[in-house]
């Protein structure tokens, strides 16, 4: 279907989780199909190949056909990115192939994800990958969760399978603090439930995955609770002809947190200097209010030393401040985490050198516990350490803001990226010198 | 009362402009490929949006293979000159005249070639950041490229050795002599890039609308006619890109809608003489997507445009 011209859309971005047989190719090439966003050669392509080897059927997993080739020829791709639209929203799939390296791809595909469809073949039920990409959509804080049990053609859509699948997950969701998880029983092979509602399962009120997806509120995605700018770029214009801009001095970054109005308070960090905001400047002209993830420039009243890696926040929801840091992290490195080791730390726009103190543990992904003092982390394991950085960072927990409670460790040398690390809430937050700043 | 929320342009324009801040603020030399096509002409506005009332922190960069639309470098001069930025230009011309590279036999296309002219000056001008306008919709191969695509010493890009990309936590560190490519609209589709140009009334190279053209017929598409060879002295540039006489050739209402060079450009039939009209267009590609030629012409273009995009 056309998209309206003038209508708005938003954007949903969700990644597809699932072992090699799930029916994960299908589900996506299901998606595009059903919903009309495939360009015609490439249904014609689909069409030959039908024809020649599938008997006359469709094989709609034939789509990601040029990633199963890289595989073969031993290239591994982590993940690859596809977009459609509907009349609704337009999306951002995250497909991650390949089993062998799951939880790294699959850390990097959610990272940024709204939703994660995690699916099930409904003959096999819960197994332990099942509880292996639930678990990690709870640990990166997914927003919003869904259970697509697939392949009900092949357990007769029985409700009753569906539901003992669903009980499955019930006993160990509880555990997972995730808020909002949908279970839907389909057939992305032949297309049931996916795009069209299926005749076949009357005992399933719920939405289509397609109808989930195009009408999930992701308006509360974002953290608007306490303001927070990670300084980008200090924009000075050098010689301006403009005499506007002779004095112009602007603090330019995306807002991780919260929103920020002309006039109020706010505090520059690691300074603690405190002054208000005197313009919210934007190319389309100055803004009352900015609000996460817009990119602005902020003008203070006064002029105060901030530089990029610093953060301008509002009086309210206050960070922690500390070199001391506790976090897990995802290892994505074939050279195991060990302590002792430095490495740089990107946190917001702030990089600074770290050293690992300790490993606390290493979490057992397929039940969920922690376990004790593990020698090293290697490729694809996660854990809980403790970092100690050169500098303190000004962060906050990985629960309450994504953007302020993530960072990057880069190996020093190579230039790596060697891990994903999400913050725990700080033990004491920031303590604001300026008297007039106290909430 | 707002609501706190962003449409999908707002988001993916938000997304671009951390990207270039990150850019600026992370490497000594960075460089934005700027050709005057549609991409690179939402790239400018995003630079804009970026460091304005700064001065854009980089050069621009256009590397031409000589068998250019002269619309489009009349339109990439404008624009440059408009925004007060600093353009430079290296040619394919210029790398086969010194040598560096040689145009193998029977070769037309400058695509190749370009190559070595890029690389070249990178290390001219000791860029450490090339930012583009590649998009992951393009084709199989670009839906794996990071927004901060990582570069060996010989300018290589190796898919097997790519870094994990995480939140918006781009790692931009660099040894000497790599170099790095960001693409800020890896998000974008072509419909993104036609919406946000119809937003921010941008301008655009005139070959996007429609227009009288000589074309002639090759592989299954309509090229055009390049200019008359009038220099005696050298030889011709566009040998082998002229249509041959049992090539069909018309005069044709067309319209570009990617610009590559004139070689490599296929000319789609289209009466689109507005923003609005390309939009519809495109929008009507996708309709006959399922599987019924409803519209001869629009299904054209959605083949045209797969079929170039196989070419590469």
């Amino acid at each position: 279907m056309a998209l309206p011209a003038h209508h708005p859309v938003d954007l949903l971005r969700f990644n597809t989780c699932g072992s090699v047989d799930d029916g994960k190719s299908t589900l996506i090439g299901r998606l595009l199909y059903d919903s009309k966003n495939l360009m015609e050669d490439q249904i014609e392509a689909l069409e030959r190949s039908a024809d020649i080897t599938g008997g006359g059927q469709i094989n709609l997993a034939n789509l990601t056909d040029g990633l199963r080739a890289e595989r073969e020829q031993g290239i591994t791709i982590d993940v690859a990115y596809r977009y459609f639209a509907t009349p609704r929203r337009k999306f951002i799939v995250a497909d991650t192939p390949g089993h062998v390296q799951y939880t790294r791809n699959m850390v990097t595909g959610a990272s940024n994800a709204n939703l994660s469809v995690v699916l099930v073949d409904a003959r096999q039920g819960v197994i332990e990958q099942s509880r292996r990409h639930t678990c990690i959509a709870s640990l990166l804080r997914i927003p919003h969760l869904v259970i697509a049990i697939n392949k009900m053609d092949l357990v007769n859509w029985s409700e009753e399978r569906f539901i003992e699948i669903r009980d499955e997950f019930e006993e160990f969701l509880p555990r997972l603090d995730m808020k909002d998880v949908k279970f839907l029983p389909m057939s992305a092979l032949e297309g049931d439930n996916v795009v069209e509602f299926s005749a076949k399962t009357p005992w399933y009120t719920g939405p289509t995955l397609l109808g989930h997806l195009e009408s999930v509120h992701i308006g509360s995605d974002w953290n608007l609770n306490g303001f927070r700018l990670p300084v980008q770029w200090v924009n000075r214009p050098n010689n301006p002809t403009d005499p506007r801009w002779h004095d112009f001095r602007g603090f330019s970054g995306q807002i991780a947190g919260g929103l920020v109005r002309v006039g109020q308070k706010v505090m520059a960090l690691p300074s603690g200097l405190a002054t208000t905001v005197k313009e919210i400047w934007t190319y389309d002209g100055p803004e009352d209010e900015a609000f996460c993830p817009q990119s602005i420039t902020l003008v203070l009243e006064h002029d105060i030393d901030v530089s990029r890696g610093d953060m301008i926040i509002g009086p309210d929801h206050l960070p922690g401040f500390s070199s001391d840091l506790f976090a897990d992290v995802c290892w994505m490195n074939p050279r195991p985490l060990q302590t002792g080791r430095k490495y740089f730390l990107k946190h917001t726009t702030h990089t600074v050198q770290a050293v690992v103190t300790s490993i606390e543990n290493r979490l057992n992904i397929s039940n969920f516990e922690p376990e004790p003092g593990p020698s090293e982390l290697a490729m694809n394991d996660i854990g809980e350490i403790r970092l100690r950085t050169a500098r303190p960072v000004i962060f906050d927990g990985y629960e309450t803001n994504r953007l302020t409670g993530s960072f990057i460790l880069i190996e020093q040398g190579t230039n790596a990226t060697v891990a994903a690390g999400m913050l725990f809430p700080p033990r004491e937050v920031v303590k604001p010198e300026a008297s007039d700043f106290v909430i | 009362m707002h609501s706190y929320h962003l449409d999908h342009l707002q988001y993916l324009e938000t997304e671009a402009i951390h990207v270039m801040r990150e850019v600026a603020a992370e490497f000594e030399r960075p460089a934005l490929l700027f050709s005057g096509g549609k991409d690179s002409i939402c790239l400018l506005r995003l630079a804009e949006k970026a460091f304005r009332p700064s001065d854009i922190p980089m050069p621009f960069l256009n590397i031409e293979t000589g068998h250019e639309f002269p619309e489009l470098l009349a339109f990439r001069d404008h624009r440059a000159k408009e925004l007060g930025a600093k353009l430079i230009v290296r040619t394919v011309d210029d790398v086969l005249a010194r040598g560096v590279a040689v145009q193998s036999f029977g070769e037309t296309s400058r695509n190749r070639l370009q190559i070595p002219a890029l690389l070249g000056a990178i290390e001219e001008f000791r860029f450490d950041c090339c930012i583009g306008g590649a998009r992951r919709d393009e084709e199989k191969a670009r839906a794996k490229e990071r927004f901060f695509s990582f570069r060996d010493s010989f300018g290589q890009w190796d898919p097997k050795n790519q870094r994990p990309e995480i939140w918006n936590l781009y790692n931009a560190r660099l040894n000497p002599g790599e170099n790095m490519r960001v693409f800020p609209l890896s998000n974008w589709t072509e419909m993104d890039v036609w919406e946000y140009v119809r937003k921010e009334k941008l301008e655009v190279p005139s070959i996007y609308f429609s227009h009288e053209r000589e074309c002639f017929r090759r592989g299954g598409q309509w090229l055009p006619i390049p200019p008359p060879h009038t220099d005696n002295g050298r030889p011709d540039p566009y040998a082998g890109a002229r249509p041959k006489p049992n090539e069909k050739r018309a005069k044709l209402i067309v319209r570009v809608r990617t610009i590559a060079d004139m070689i490599s450009t296929g000319v789609i039939e289209s009466r689109a003489d507005s923003i609005d009209d390309i939009i519809a267009e495109i929008a009507a590609a996708r309709v006959t997507e399922r599987g019924t030629r409803a519209d001869d012409k629009a299904s054209e273009a959605a083949m045209e445009d797969r079929k170039r995009a196989g070419y590469f």
